[in-house]
């Protein structure tokens, strides 16, 4: 018995899908609404009321799958999945069991050796079920609970991974590039706080010297943690324990575990033995989905550019890898910048400045770059008036400050305070001659080899012409003059 | 000839010619209700004010021209209480269900409604359409109008006995393994099971959804083919309904001549009571003077049709039923926890027949049992439509006795499930190949009735209906029992 073990993380994620409608009924899918107001017999579970699959749905969920690398089957089928609870109206849940909607597909993940691509087992389709709301403090002492069925079909997707994640650190990479991809797709709000996007993690240490199944190692799952953080935290926790309990000689037991968020730890629900039989079944009262070719691939076109093909566009428009991956995961500012850079065809200069400057002032400002307080063309003018040499680097901050909280264009406000940059040789000259003049002990200091002094000549000069001199000008100007003194 | 004796074309044709009003067809039933189903207890509610309300208004507001363009004009009908009705409670024959009011209207509902049908009543079943007597509801039994001693059939008894007895020229059943033929042929009535899909299941309360249809029981051809014609519809609330065209408003009846009519083997062994067989035998005589060919064939996997029916049915209904928890409407019986509240609301709310077949159920889903019974079951079940399917490209249609047997009287297979799960040994078939079968009263053994089934491909419905308007037509008049009241 070796005590040595690998990590084995597998990811279950479930996401809602942004349909107009339920997935079985017409029913508005709405959150936030008053409980029971998105309702209607079909996902109230009344007797006699029959499913009508959601054909949106359908073409979200492939998008989806095919946005993963997935085979998406051309036949797959719904199955009733079988257990009693109040959020639950018809006592069984519409899902797909042995005939998924799609299979095999992967997400690509950076780690600390490369790029690895970590596999996707299935996706399927299934409805969600409702909420309790317990009245009282703690489930334990409730007094009674009340159901919203506002919930109950709003369509969902279950991803599952492969156990191929190895660290906590690799399933959070694998999570924040899975929610990257599907929120190019639009398919979902993807928010996690809101249950719009939701995450089981399997994990397992698996003894070196291990050679049976995977499938046979004992297996924990953390249910409905509610950030990629706490995935991590659980996941972290879930590793410590289990490497305890297998360092004393103890058995780890196949079980359902809850998170903590104050404690950071895990705790068991209850063990896979007293587990449902769920009894899954054909749904009779569905016909096989059945996805033709043509359909296939009229998803296919309609699939946005995704992650990994705006990286290769960034990497060939000259973006660094950093800068690309901050444009990548912020899909409004990339299209921010897509738009400057047509204007301002300076990749490096426009990108700097929207992802230093620019985006310090809207995240300072509470703003988003859906709905820019300056747009695009505002900025690219800025941008074209320091390739014009009108402003400096540093007054077109000063410029950029003032656009965020008037509402200017870049040339009223330059004109209005009349920041006009002076590159006019001679009159600088004269400017420095004087400084020159006036400083006798510091034009001193500097011949005498102290390099600060010619910032302190600098600076005067910049005084003088409140700012606006070309710095590199001043500079090159002032060197030029001091060295007649030598 | 009075009102009593109009079926339900006659009744609309008096209708839209404005010789009766539509209170009047009403107020007709109503009192035959009245005198008559105390004994038979074919309904479990009737809505006299709200069917009168809606012959006043029909009387009142609907032109003669708008009448005529009502095919179903005062008609009452009465509906099996699995359908849901916005106006009338629907119990499914549960007390899980008692008092439950739907907020919605079955398809069936509103098409028949629609067509100027006016609902009357909603009709006794076995708890849920678990059962072949009617003995097995939660508010008592039905009685069969020609001898009250005994069953009128089921589930659909309610429905047959009404119609029997001309409470009502016509009313819907539902059929999962014999539910409206069985009742049909006891009560000496016609009624037609669908091919799976023709009749929108929407608002039916699901036994076994991949068996369950909807169909008419009736006093003639004439009046099935009409009203499949209104209710045949696809609708886009079933995703198993049918789009394929519309069965014809008034088959004609078909030439005997040369109709290739297969009698299987199966059908015609041992166990048939040998009066339903003598009656039977003489009709075929009849059916072979008129020219048709009576072909011999074999249905092979006839023999496992109620083994498979007996895992597929109670599978779907454990699901089905699962719904009936006492979180949302219904019955609920408190208990210390949720568990118990669910366990102690479906003890009291569920008899014991569906009891029975939900732990039956259970059982064939169970991991590890899924495939040795369900899985299998679904095998055979397409064998049996395999049977059907070759059949058929021999013969025309296919003929047998819709029973193997004469109404037994009441409580009589009560000890014996099993004995009762028999009595839909020639029906089920037509469920589980998912095709048409007609029951058609042929005549009288001891003043009870007996039924001939007719059974066609798949969507054949309209040369089912023709061919058993054919043999309405050489047959004497059916007879109905109590012409002067129940006779005990």
């Amino acid at each position: 018995m070796t005590n040595q073990y690998e990590v084995v993380i597998g990811l279950e994620v479930h996401v809602e899908l942004k349909t107009q409608t339920k997935l079985f009924c017409g029913c508005a899918n709405a959150f936030g609404q008053d409980p029971n107001s998105q309702t209607c017999p079909v996902c109230l579970g009344m007797p006699g009321v029959l499913p009508v699959l959601n054909g949106e749905a359908v073409a979200l969920a492939t998008r989806a799958a095919l946005a993963l690398h997935c085979t998406v089957n051309s036949h797959s089928k719904f199955d009733r999945k079988q257990y009693f609870y109040p959020d639950l109206p018809k006592a069984y849940q519409i899902s797909q069991y042995d005939q998924p909607l799609a299979e095999n597909g992967h997400v690509t993940i950076q780690t600390s050796i490369g790029k690895r691509d970590i596999g996707i087992e299935r996706i399927h389709m299934e409805e969600d079920a409702g909420k309790l709301n317990h009245l009282g403090q703690r489930l334990g002492d409730a007094e009674g609970s009340l159901v919203d069925l506002n919930r109950a079909g709003v369509p969902l997707i279950e991803i599952v991974s492969r156990p191929e994640m190895h660290s906590p650190e690799e399933a959070r990479q694998y999570l924040v590039e899975l929610r990257t991809i599907l929120s190019y797709l639009e398919i979902s709000d993807l928010r996690m706080e809101e249950g719009s996007m939701r995450c089981d993690a399997n994990v397992s240490l698996r003894p070196l010297d291990y050679t049976g199944s995977l499938a046979d190692l004992p297996r924990v799952e953390i249910k409905n943690v509610n950030s990629f953080r706490n995935v991590q935290r659980g996941i972290e926790f879930e590793i410590g324990r289990q490497r305890q309990l297998l360092q004393t000689g103890q058995r780890i037991v196949k079980e359902t575990r809850g998170f903590d968020d104050a404690s950071g730890s895990t705790y068991s629900q209850r063990s896979k033995e007293e587990a449902n039989d769920y009894r899954y079944f054909p749904e009779p009262d569905l016909p096989p989905l059945v996805l033709s070719e043509t359909w296939l691939q009229d998803q296919r076109e309609a699939l946005p550019q995704l992650p990994d093909e705006l990286r290769q566009y960034l990497a060939q428009r000259g973006v660094a890898e950093r800068d690309a991956e901050v444009l990548v995961q912020d899909l409004n500012l990339y299209h921010y910048w897509a738009q400057v850079v047509e204007l301002v065809p300076d990749v490096r200069l426009v990108t700097n400045w929207l992802l230093s400057d620019y985006s310090r002032l809207v995240n300072a400002k509470g703003l988003s770059f859906a709905a820019p307080k300056v747009n695009a063309g505002g900025l690219a003018s800025l941008l074209s008036l320091i390739i014009s040499g009108t402003l400096s680097g540093k007054m077109a901050k000063e410029v950029l400050e003032t656009m965020f909280e008037t509402g200017e264009t870049a040339e009223a406000v330059v004109k209005r305070l009349g920041l006009i940059q002076i590159t006019d040789h001679n009159a600088i000259k004269e400017i420095v001659s004087a400084v020159v003049t006036a400083n006798p002990a510091v034009v001193q200091d500097f011949l005498s080899g102290k390099e600060k002094a010619l910032a302190f000549l600098v600076g005067q000069v910049m005084k003088q012409t409140k700012g606006q001199a070309k710095p590199d000008l001043v500079n090159a100007l002032l060197r030029e003059v001091l060295a007649t003194y030598a | 000839m009075g009102m009593i004796d109009w079926d339900a074309v006659q009744t609309a044709d008096h209708v839209q010619r404005g010789e009766v009003s539509a209170v009047e067809c009403v107020e007709e039933a109503l009192s035959r209700i009245e005198s008559t189903n105390p004994t038979v207890h074919a309904f479990l509610h009737v809505d006299a004010e709200g069917a009168l309300a809606k012959a006043r208004f029909m009387d009142h507001n609907v032109t003669r021209e708008a009448k005529a363009n009502l095919p179903l004009a005062g008609v009452p009908v009465a509906i099996k209480d699995n359908m849901v009705t916005i106006d009338m409670p629907t119990t499914a024959g549960s007390k899980i269900l008692e008092g439950f009011r739907s907020p919605y209207n079955a398809t069936v509902v509103e098409l028949l409604e629609r067509a100027g049908a006016i609902v009357v009543g909603k009709t006794n079943m076995d708890e849920f359409a678990m059962g072949s007597s009617t003995e097995h509801s939660a508010f008592g039994v039905t009685r069969n109008p020609w001898d009250p001693t005994r069953v009128p059939g089921g589930s659909s008894g309610g429905s047959a006995a009404a119609v029997a007895s001309r409470m009502v020229p016509l009313a819907l059943g539902s059929d999962t393994g014999g539910s409206i033929r069985l009742p049909a042929s006891y009560c000496g009535v016609f009624g037609i099971k669908p091919t799976y899909g023709r009749v929108s299941r929407y608002g039916l309360i699901a036994y076994a959804s991949s068996l369950d249809q909807i169909g008419p029981l009736a006093r003639s051809v004439r009046d099935l083919a009409r009203t499949l014609h209104l209710i045949a519809r696809h609708d886009a609330k079933d995703a198993t309904s049918l789009d394929v065209g519309i069965i014809s408003e008034a088959p004609m009846p078909t030439a005997l001549q040369s109709l290739r009519i297969g009698l299987p083997e199966e059908y015609f062994g041992e166990g048939i009571d040998i009066r339903v067989r003598t009656l039977i035998e003489k009709t075929l005589d009849r059916l072979r003077e008129f020219g048709a060919d009576l072909i011999p064939i074999s249905l092979p996997h006839t023999r496992y049709a109620i083994a498979t029916y007996y895992l597929i049915a109670p599978a779907e209904a454990s699901s089905n039923l699962s719904r009936y928890d006492g979180v949302r409407y219904g019955l609920r019986v408190a208990g210390d926890d949720l568990i118990h509240m669910y366990q102690n609301t479906r003890q009291e709310g569920f008899g014991s027949e569906v009891k029975r077949r939900i732990l039956l159920g259970t059982h064939a889903l169970s991991a590890g049992y899924y495939d040795a019974y369900y899985l299998k079951a679904q095998k055979v079940r397409t064998l049996i439509r395999q049977d059907f399917d070759k059949a058929f490209d021999k013969v025309d249609l296919i003929v047998t006795p819709t029973v193997a047997d004469l109404p037994f009287r009441l409580g009589e297979r009560d000890l014996d499930p099993l004995q009762m799960y028999l009595t839909d040994i020639f029906t089920v078939t037509t469920n589980l190949a998912g095709i048409p079968g007609l029951s058609q009263p042929i005549g009288l053994v001891d003043r009870l009735p007996v039924g001939l089934q007719w059974m066609g491909p798949p969507l054949a419905e309209d040369r089912v209906l023709s061919a058993a308007s054919a043999l309405e037509a050489i047959l004497p008049t059916p007879e109905w029992p109590l012409s002067g009241g129940i006779q005990e």
